[in-house]
């Protein structure tokens, strides 16, 4: 159920998301001043870490997405669907682990050291 | 599930005492949207991890990216269509699966009404201006100067 729940939610978010990102992706139509200008914003730390939220809510839907399908068209799929959101879990906790390090690497080093 | 701790959306609540929607109207449009919900969610699992790793594990992560990245990008048929694929499967994808909220939880026919007039017109006016703008990029536009890819010959 909190699956469930967790799914909708993260679906929610991911959707608005999209939604400014092709506004703010469309400013390349603009100039590439308003482009750079806008995109600069996502390149502060406190943008960074809401970055690592939304690539923490996209993976998670994605892995409990394939847990959906695998307990709508597997056989014993609703049998093991407890198991297989303990492996949602799991995928997710080891894609997140290296996608942090390096991303927040790579947002906080040029942050204080510069270029 | 011994104790439901949320109630399942559409069951007995104080709001809607009994279930009195209209029964369903025989046309096989949900069982499309659900199937595509599935299709869709696994091909965009692709095409949205592939942009995620490009876009910001690559090379310099998101402080490579402005105006030159993405006309570099652009430049390439292969990136417009994984663009244009993306764009319009998470519209679609995000849209159903919205609108399946709103008919969940808004409980008077109305409030759905207008709750999936505004999110279908929001849709399509992101869905037609991404695609117009992949479509009629000028990677080299006139009277810009900074942040050009480097195929551009500036005067």
């Amino acid at each position: 159920m909190w699956s469930w729940v967790g799914h909708r939610i993260t679906g929610v978010v991911i959707f608005i998301f999209l939604l400014v990102h092709v506004l703010d992706t469309s400013l390349v139509r603009v100039s590439p001043e308003a482009y750079t200008a806008v995109i600069g914003a996502y390149k502060n730390p406190i943008m960074g870490l809401g970055e690592a939220g939304l690539v923490a809510a996209i993976v998670f839907h994605a892995f409990n997405g394939l847990r959906i399908i695998a307990i709508d068209f597997w056989k014993k799929g609703p049998k093991y669907q407890r198991q297989l959101l303990w492996g949602v879990l799991a995928l997710w906790a080891v894609t997140m682990i290296p996608f942090l390090i390096r991303h927040l690497t790579i947002v906080f080093s040029n942050f204080f050291g510069g270029h | 599930m011994s104790t439901n701790a949320i109630a399942s959306p559409r069951s007995d609540s104080a709001q809607s005492p009994k279930y009195t929607r209209s029964k369903s109207s025989g046309s096989s449009f949900e069982m499309f949207a659900w199937l595509f919900m599935r299709l869709s969610g696994v091909i965009l699992i692709v095409l949205i991890f592939g942009h995620l790793f490009v876009n910001l594990m690559v090379g310099e992560g998101i402080h490579a990216i402005d105006f030159g990245f993405v006309a570099g990008k652009w430049a390439d048929p292969f990136w417009q269509v994984w663009d244009l694929a993306m764009l319009w499967l998470a519209m679609l994808h995000g849209t159903n699966g919205v609108r399946t909220i709103i008919n969940d939880y808004a409980e008077r026919a109305g409030t759905r009404l207008t709750l999936k007039t505004v999110l279908f017109i929001a849709s399509a006016v992101i869905i037609v201006l991404g695609t117009l703008v992949i479509f009629t990029f000028d990677p080299c536009p006139p009277g810009a100067v900074i942040d050009l890819p480097s195929f551009c010959t500036v005067p």
